[in-house]
């Protein structure tokens, strides 16, 4: 009988930190992604300089129509379009492709017989992934931050209820907002995995984030009731909106982000489970479509459900949030430190927001409907005191409420208040900021009930 | 004294779901020997490819590799290379990069790791920095050849390695292969052409739906093979035909206007009846130019080993 040879000392495990390594140098060998890249840390600062000094604002967009006023306006337009589509799409193209470029390539077991670890190739390509996503992200950020402040200046920014925020601590906020923006790519970045290791090279899996992310959009457009809002993964692409206002509404806020993060944390080991369960050896490896529903897409609803449970009946939050009270108070808020804006525009005394008292009677459809839900047909009427005058100054708006808490108030006279695009200042015509301006509905109950 | 076996395999079962791709196959081979594994398609090579690689751990027999027991998927000992259903490489890397990625993977230092030099075996040198998504099959085998031999193997897998290479391409992965067997590197290879099998290996083994139909060296492949055909080219054609259809055990193959040669002469016949014919040949003053078997004998032995019978086509 033949001996067999002696035993060879076993084989290592390839350390993940060199399995990351790989990922990386693969990931960025592709000109798809040098060219994300690239974009990502150019394209912003160009547009919202080029934005910025073009006589037509894009009003529509959060902050938009600040962004003559100062550069931090840039960043929060940038995160605004971000977060519809370009973090999703982002996020498809790295996240999307980053298990099934092995099965386009077909390497899997060329990197299975290097590596010797599944485990470590997923927990590699993910780090990979999240390394180059988070480098676009930065990209977009620092890219149109850079742009608006060389562009237009490090001024004061107009918070969405009216306050002004000094440039450093508008820097803050814009940071903290693009932080928070992570969560939910984060989100989008672990269902791509999900979709890429559960889809393979069928390019459903590269869509996938994409998909979610325009579902998502199409959600928050619906009348649905605010725990359902708030659970969904993609909610804090919109709550930092609540940043800019004073005091910070945060909770919405902290809800998306952390519901963002569980679908991350969930997502990403869904994708981890169904990785390690694939089988590399069979010539029809894969996973089938039964397995990726029963693995994949099951898990995701029942998370969801349980997440609207959970944030319904952690926040007590019922029908849509938006409620006649909550309109009068945000938009007398806004009114009276706008007021005082334009005051300072018109160069007279100064007055504060507690003189002022401002208040506003709001009115849905004519009086004829209930005073709560979004619609365009809010109708509201804001009455205000200057101090030394017994005369009571009024001012009307008519508002367009989106489902997820903003508004547009649009000025319907005084002219001289709110009624035209310009006021007349000593140094020549300005903005008048009274005329329209964006707001935000807090849609979590207040602490006062 | 033999050489110290590289791989024991005993009783090889592999299943998926239903398929039964490997039916206890047993396999032996020898530290710095080249066996080929041969079969139709289908027959389960790449299977038992990947179980070597680690790839997958089989679900009954055992299976030792380099001395070391493997029980579990991926869990075979250093020193083992290889690649199954083509070479793994990244198109937007060059050829350089792919290695130096592969090195640094394993630890190594990629201006140390010996990529110039088994680029230079494998004769890519002049594309070494060229992206691997212009490269033709053959250049894509050759530079998985190289990925393999950066890791210095003392057993190299390698499924269907000639795909795609041409004539010079062919001698130059002949020759390391050759080369590290004389160094001591076991080398298992797949291949659906014989000539390359034949040329290379000193073992085979012949598997069909999953189970091994042959094992041994080509030479007793030979020998237990049935009569093959022969073609004759001799300095007296008539002369030759006659001596042949006289000689015991030995029939005349009379296709020569198929072959479109009349001095060509095929005749059938076993080794023992054939080494008569050319000793009556030579005796009869007539010269032998040329004997060459017309099917080789593995590629005969294939296809009596794995084709059905004729009552079953």
């Amino acid at each position: 009988m033949t001996a067999t040879a002696a035993p060879a000392p076993a084989a290592r495990r390839v350390p993940v930190s060199r399995g990351y390594r790989f990922e990386l140098v693969k990931l960025v060998s592709q000109w798809r992604i040098r060219l994300l890249v690239v974009a990502c840390w150019v394209a912003p600062g160009l547009f919202v300089a080029a934005v910025s000094q073009q006589s037509s604002l894009p009003v529509d967009t959060l902050f938009g129509r600040w962004m003559h006023a100062t550069g931090w306006a840039g960043p929060l337009v940038m995160l605004g379009f971000a977060g519809t589509w370009a973090l999703p799409l982002l996020t498809s193209m790295v996240a999307g492709d980053v298990f099934a470029a092995e099965d386009r390539l077909g390497t899997w077991r060329h990197l299975l017989v290097a590596v010797r670890s599944p485990r470590r190739i997923f927990v590699a390509k993910a780090l990979a992934s999240l390394t180059v996503i988070l480098l676009l992200v930065a990209g977009l950020a620092g890219s149109s931050a850079a742009g608006g402040v060389v562009a237009v200046g490090n001024q004061p920014l107009v918070g969405l209820d009216g306050h002004l925020l000094t440039p450093a601590d508008a820097a803050g906020r814009v940071l903290l907002a693009w932080v928070c923006a992570l969560a939910p790519t984060l989100a989008l970045a672990a269902i791509g995995l999900l979709g890429s290791v559960a889809l393979g090279r069928s390019p459903m899996g590269l869509l996938l984030p994409a998909l979610v992310a325009l579902a998502l959009q199409l959600a928050q457009m619906l009348p649905l009731p605010v725990a359902v809002r708030l659970a969904l993964p993609g909610y804090a692409f919109i709550a930092w909106n609540g940043l800019f206002t004073s005091p910070a509404q945060l909770g919405p806020l902290l809800i998306g982000v952390v519901v963002s993060l569980v679908w991350a944390g969930t997502a990403t080991a869904l994708a981890y489970l169904l990785f390690l369960r694939r089988d590399f050896t069979s010539l029809t490896s894969g996973i089938s479509g039964r397995r990726a529903v029963t693995a994949g897409v099951l898990p995701l609803a029942g998370l969801l459900a349980a997440t609207v449970a959970v944030v319904a009946a952690a926040s007590g939050a019922t029908g849509s949030g938006i409620e006649q009270d909550k309109v009068q108070r945000s938009l007398a808020t806004a009114f009276a430190h706008l007021y005082r804006l334009q005051t300072g525009q018109l160069n007279r005394p100064d007055v504060t927001e507690a003189q002022l008292q401002a208040v506003a009677a709001c009115t849905k459809g004519g009086g004829q409907v209930a005073g709560r839900g979004p619609g365009n047909d809010w109708r509201c009427v804001i009455s205000w005191h200057l101090p030394g005058l017994d005369a009571t100054g009024t001012a009307i708006y008519q508002l367009d409420i989106t489902a997820d808490g903003r508004f547009v108030a649009d000025g319907d006279g005084p002219k001289e208040v709110n009624g035209y695009f310009l006021v007349r200042t000593p140094v020549g015509d300005a903005p008048n900021p009274l005329w329209q301006f964006d707001g935000n509905v807090d849609l979590l109950p207040s602490p006062k009930g | 004294m033999a050489a110290p076996l590289a791989i024991r395999a005993r009783g090889i079962t592999k299943c998926f779901g239903d398929v039964v791709a490997l039916d206890g196959v047993d396999l032996d081979v020898a530290q710095g020997q080249i066996h080929g594994l041969v079969g139709p398609n289908g027959a389960g090579k790449t299977t038992l490819l990947g179980l070597l690689l680690g790839l997958a751990v089989a679900d009954r027999g055992q299976l030792e590799i380099l001395g070391t027991p493997v029980r579990r998927a991926l869990a075979v000992p250093d020193g083992v290379a290889g690649f199954v259903d083509g070479p793994g490489l990244y198109p937007s890397l060059t050829a350089r990069q792919n290695l130096a990625a592969l090195a640094a993977l394993r630890g190594g230092d990629a201006r140390t790791a010996g990529i110039d030099d088994v680029l230079a075996q494998v004769g890519l040198t002049e594309v070494a920095d060229d992206r691997t998504n212009g490269f033709s099959l053959g250049m894509r085998q050759r530079l998985g050849l190289a990925a393999a031999l950066l890791t210095e193997p003392r057993l190299l897998v390698l499924d269907e390695p000639s795909n795609g290479l041409d004539p010079a391409g062919k001698r130059q992965v002949h020759g390391v292969l050759t080369r590290l067997a004389a160094q001591g590197t076991s080398v298992v290879l797949s291949s659906h052409r014989m000539d390359d099998v034949e040329a290379l290996c000193s073992e085979v083994t012949i598997v069909a739906t999953g189970r091994v139909v042959f094992s041994g060296p080509l030479g007793k492949l030979a020998a237990e093979n049935r009569e093959l055909d022969y073609r004759l080219l001799t300095s007296d054609p008539p002369a030759a035909r006659r001596l042949a259809a006289d000689t015991a055990g030995i029939s005349v193959v009379d296709d020569a206007g198929v072959r479109n040669d009349a001095d060509l002469l095929v005749v059938r016949a076993l080794v023992p009846a054939l080494d008569e014919l050319v000793v009556r040949l030579v005796g009869a003053g007539v010269a032998l130019r040329e004997l060459a078997p017309v099917v080789s004998p593995l590629e005969a032995a294939f296809l009596a080993l794995t084709e059905p019978p004729e009552a079953d086509r």
